[in-house]
């Protein structure tokens, strides 16, 4: 070799593969405003598309009347749900196994509703024509309040149900009962608490609060009647399944609908559901032959478009006096709104809340979560975060803090005392999940020394006397969450969407000169798909990634898959993204095998083409095999260079990590200000640690939020309060803590590449840390559980009532 | 989030933009930097049929000070009281102040005259001006008069100013050197108006209070001057048990709404905690 010659790690290092710290080559565009997102999209003859809603969060529509507003010049027609009735499109199917209005149909059943659809010509006009569409409503007594629903002389919500005792999932109990499901052994779980030393038994809540996306919900719809083609663009995380959706609505043939999902602008959840906006743009542009543009306000985002959370959650442990937890029971109050829109997949009604169990080796459990109908936005999405796993996570983490307290135990050494030992996986839960791999003791000991942990009770032991001798006004707490996540949904036994299995799809073409271009069923919204997708495919097939072209969302190009959610993208298509590599390396084996004239057995891979064994002279990079795929195959041997993959889990991946909150409380103002935040995460197999860290990050913050503030709030009478950012919490860089990311490494056994996704984890695992901070923080002055979210009002108050204000 | 239909004017002197809003009565509306109006007309809470942008009169302009009165232009950004040389001598607490606002996007367009007039009880310059007894000069069809801030606030976005009036000055008495000062102000987050704040304003005389002013924001329907708790400060060592009095009589005045920032009691007791925060600061200062 010559000094020419680069080394292999200088080839190595030339493909930014896995491992490699790539800068993102979206954000290329993203930094420039040259993104292209929906509301970018300008096409001839568009008009636009607004809402007349509710102020009322339950009433009877008695009358509305178009007249006024259609003689305002370039107001071109006004929906209702009558005119809906004529397409069949006045109700949808939820993903939940529910009927949902499109358009108020005789009655409202939460405050902004969707009443009437108005197209103009352009916004302002639209907005003029909105003011003046009369609409008469008769109010109707309002519940707000879930543990209310089920009262005997509760208002009915939803008089199209009357009568119907089967609901999607099971018998209905009551007129505003939506399912029960229940999961595990109830008999072993009632033994183990009457043989249990100590029980605990709190109502932990998980208020209400919504994944806002910077870019709200938007489409354009656009019918070419000619064709009889329908073209949708809009903000899908999930495009084919809207296409799907879309064709079994309008009975437009799923060839002839073009479902494009553009640059998008963060999804969190939000974007995963089909919302009247979108059913309305449609037949609007069916009915007037033009495009039809909706774009929601951030108001309209906040109080209509799908809320997470609202989940009560009666928690009780058992335990023995050493600390060794042998049973877990848990009943969910689950409030739903006014329709039963969750996005889970079709056979899960409380979605994965079954992990419930966490990190823990609980031998006895059992649960059961009754969902209920109130007057409020339908919604109960996934807000970064596997369906209810974040619920899951805060419910036993929190729980746990309470035993520890019960038993005057450290919560971390509780913790450690009964985590599922590293020789138990795969684990068995006693709710149903097989945990696929975890080191939980190795990573919380991490954790715990690089943080300081002893001497940080310490400092606390020592502000806590200084508090009581009234040296001080300030106390401080350290929130400890060990997590376990479920996520990668899912293996076709367990997942399904209206039927669909939940499989993922990738398709790499390799061009003759050697450059990619490659496509998904998954669709990015901010996660990084361009480059991380590319990376796994310059390890596998030894390409650079910058000859990689990656591109999502176009349902007439990408191979069909089931979208971006449930940080389910890498341990899914990640996984069919590394299988379609291995299909066109091994053609790339038998093709370099010819060209050497060789036995392909003869070959080994190296970096980024085949040498023959013993020989490393005699090599041909990915390149030439590239050229020769096109130019002189095989004989026998198709030419090209391509392969496609649906690849269908067998099992789902279960992330986990340690995370500590160091956390000072001024007690007279209720002001939390979080010291240090150290995040540990095990994602398995880390494809690309910088983007891994700015995920990290971005969940962090929304953990941070939503512990500590943010919130949709209705008042007793059914009024939304606060759907803006002057009273919805986003944190600025101000607010924002500062991030300590560490990680360890447990590769999942049976993905192909042994990574398990990370993008939720810091939303599941930082919620609880902050809020155990905050009662943590008052335990030694008797505190045993506040309800979040933390802000510093309630802080105050709850200071206030352990008597602490003097 | 969109507005309704209106006229937009642009005049180039205060003359011409009386003119305008004496020919349109109340459907006119002066725009300044436009941070509360805006967002009002585009939830269509607000629909003036013409808006009258004085952005481009030269003479709303400019800071100066002449003989112990220290006269800010209305259109004056705070970004600019910020910057502010004579000011940061003179007057530390408006930079002090202005620096709570909202962000640096928000300071290089939002005007004292504007934060001033339009009303809006969680805007933080009103309760300012009331503890540095300042007043607004407003320029109508008649030529000026001068209000007190203390007289100006009559109830939420309800003021001394009559609909043809442009508030067109702030004057502020030049506070002796040496004095305290501290604007304490609590908020959610970068952005937010106040859950409570309180201005202060000291000079000491050897070891007790000369003179002391103390004044409220967004704990009422409008700014509060504290002429209570400022009397009981006035002459004391602001030993603990004055202190506490002046604040009790100072949360005794406040009347402040339930909402997000949380209930009417927390609000009362942050006013006060506030006001005892900026007290001991401002003491600290004056005694510096």
């Amino acid at each position: 070799m010559n000094d020419m010659t680069p080394t292999r790690e200088q080839r190595e290092a030339a493909l930014e593969g896995m491992g490699c710290k790539r800068k993102r080559v979206e954000d290329v565009r993203f930094t420039q405003g040259k993104g292209q997102y929906v509301d970018d999209l300008k096409l001839p003859g568009m008009v636009f598309g607004d809402f007349v809603r509710s102020p009322y969060p339950h009433a009877k529509i008695t009358k509305i009347d178009a007249t006024e507003a259609l003689k305002i010049p370039g107001v071109i027609a006004v929906l209702t749900a009558e005119d809906l009735k004529g397409v069949n499109l006045a109700w949808m199917p939820t993903l939940a196994g529910d009927v949902q209005m499109v358009l108020a149909d005789g009655k409202v059943l939460y405050q902004n509703q969707e009443v009437a659809f108005v197209v103009a010509e352009d916004r302002y006009i639209a907005d003029d024509a909105i003011q003046l569409v009369d609409v008469e409503y008769e109010e109707l007594p309002v519940l707000v309040d879930p543990f209310k629903s089920m009262d005997p002389d509760a208002p009915v919500l939803r008089p199209d149900l009357d009568g119907k005792t089967e609901g999607a999932h099971g018998p209905r109990k009551h007129h505003n009962h939506i399912f029960n499901w229940e999961v595990g052994d109830k008999d072993e779980t009632a033994k183990a608490f009457a043989e249990a030393d100590v029980t605990i038994n709190e109502m932990i809540s998980y208020h209400r609060t919504h994944p806002s996306p910077l870019e709200t919900c938007q489409c354009v719809a656009s019918m070419d009647k000619v064709k009889g083609e329908l073209t949708v663009w809009g903000t899908f995380q999930a495009p084919h399944v809207i296409r799907t959706v879309a064709s079994l609505l309008s009975t437009i043939p799923e060839h002839k609908i073009h479902v494009i999902a553009p640059d998008i602008g963060g999804g969190f959840g939000n974007k995963v559901g089909a919302y009247p906006g979108y059913i309305c743009s449609i037949v609007a542009s069916i009915v007037t032959g033009v495009p039809v543009k909706w774009v929601e306000d951030r108001m309209e985002n906040l109080s209509t478009t799908s809320f997470a959370r609202d989940y009560h959650m009666t928690t009780e442990i058992a335990a023995r006096n050493d600390g060794t937890v042998t049973g877990l029971k848990v009943h969910v109050l689950a409030d739903h709104g006014g329709f039963d829109a969750c996005a889970d997949p079709s056979k899960w009604p409380a979605g994965f809340f079954n992990i419930v169990t966490g990190s823990y080796d609980f031998p006895a459990a059992h649960l059961s979560v009754d969902g209920v109908y109130t007057n409020k936005a339908p919604g109960g999405v996934a807000y970064r975060c596997s369906f209810r796993v974040t619920e899951a996570a805060y419910c036993i983490e929190r729980a746990m803090d309470i035993l520890a307290q019960k038993l005057e135990m450290d919560p971390a050494d509780l913790r450690i005392k009964n985590f599922v030992k590293a020789d138990q996986f795969p684990y068995q839960s006693a709710l149903g999940w097989e945990y696929d791999s975890g080191d939980y003791h190795t990573a919380m000991q991490k954790a715990m020394d690089t943080i300081g942990y002893r001497e940080l009770r310490a400092e606390q032991k020592a502000k806590q006397e200084a508090f009581k001798r009234g040296e001080t006004r300030e106390i401080m707490g350290i929130g400890v969450s060990f997590f376990t996540e479920i996520v990668g949904a899912g293996p076709s036994k367990n997942c399904d969407i209206l039927g669909v299995a939940m499989f993922d799809s990738a398709e790499i073409r390799v061009h003759p000169t050697g450059s990619v271009i490659s496509r998904m069923g998954t669709k990015s919204q901010g996660q990084g798909h361009e480059t991380t997708w590319a990376q796994i495919i310059a390890t596998e097939i030894g390409i650079p990634a910058d000859d990689i072209m990656v591109e999502e969302g176009n349902t007439d190009t990408a191979p069909y898959g089931l979208g971006t959610y449930g940080s389910r993208s890498t341990p899914v298509a990640g996984a069919a993204i590394a299988l379609a590599a291995r299909k066109i390396r091994n053609k790339a084996q038998m093709i370099a095998a010819h060209m050497l004239e060789v036995s392909e057995y003869d070959l080994e891979w190296d970096v980024d083409g085949f040498q023959v064994k013993g020989n490393p002279e005699a090599r041909k990079s990915m390149k030439e095999i590239a050229w020769a795929a096109y130019h002189a195959p095989p004989p026998n041997m198709e030419p090209g260079l391509e392969a496609v993959s649906y690849y269908d889990p067998p099992n789902m991946t279960y992330p986990f990590g340690a995370y500590f909150c160091v956390m000072d409380i001024d007690v007279d103002t209720g002001v939390a200000t979080t010291r240090r935040f150290y995040a540990l995460d095990d994602c398995g197999t880390r494809i690309n640690p910088m983007i891994i860290e700015g995920q990290v990050h971005g969940g962090l913050t929304e953990a941070f939020a939503i512990a500590m503030g943010q919130e949709i709030r209705y008042d007793e009478t059914g009024n939304v309060l606060g759907a803006s950012f002057m009273d919805f919490f986003i944190p600025t860089a101000v607010e924002t803590p500062h991030w300590e990311t560490d990680h360890t490494v447990t590769p999942s056994p049976h993905h192909p590449i042994g990574a398990k996704g990370v993008g939720e984890s810091p939303n599941v695992g930082g919620v609880p840390a902050f809020s155990n901070a905050v009662n943590d923080a008052f335990q030694f002055l008797g505190n045993t559980h506040i309800q979040m979210p933390h802000d510093a009002w309630r802080i105050w108050q709850a200071a206030k009532d352990l008597g602490a204000h003097g | 989030m969109i507005p309704g239909e209106f006229t937009y004017h642009r005049p180039s002197s205060v003359a011409e933009a009386v003119a305008i809003l004496v020919s349109h009565g109340d459907e006119a509306r002066p725009l300044s930097g436009g941070h509360s109006l805006i967002p009002m007309m585009k939830l269509r809470m607000a629909a003036p049929e013409h808006l009258v942008d004085l952005g481009g009169i030269a003479d709303l302009k400019g800071i100066s000070e002449d003989g112990g009165t220290i006269t800010i232009r209305a259109m004056t950004t705070q970004h600019e009281l910020i910057g502010s040389d004579l000011l940061a001598e003179k007057l530390p607490i408006i930079k002090e102040t202005s620096l709570l606002i909202a962000d640096p996007q928000i300071r290089y367009v939002g005007t004292l005259g504007g934060n001033v007039a339009n009303g809006d009880p969680g805007n933080d310059m009103p309760a300012l001006m009331q503890c540095l007894n300042a007043s607004y000069v407003l320029t109508g069809p008649d030529g000026d008069r001068e209000v007190a801030a203390r007289d100006f606030y009559e109830a939420a976005y309800f003021t001394a100013l009559a609909p043809e009036e442009i508030l067109t000055a702030v004057k502020i008495p030049t506070p002796p050197a040496g004095h305290g000062y501290a604007y304490e102000k609590l908020k959610r987050k970068v952005g937010d108006y106040a859950t409570a704040a309180a201005a202060v304003l000291l000079t000491m005389n050897g070891g007790s209070v000369a003179s002391a002013s103390v004044a409220l924001t967004n704990v009422a329907d409008t700014p509060l001057y504290a002429a209570d708790a400022s009397n009981i400060l006035t002459g004391s060592t602001l030993d603990d048990a004055t202190v506490a009095s002046a604040v009790a009589a100072a949360e005794a005045i406040t009347d402040p709404a339930s909402d997000g920032r949380g209930p009417a009691e927390y609000r009362t007791k942050m006013a006060g905690i506030m006001m005892q925060r900026a007290l001991a600061r401002a003491a600290d200062r004056a005694r510096s």
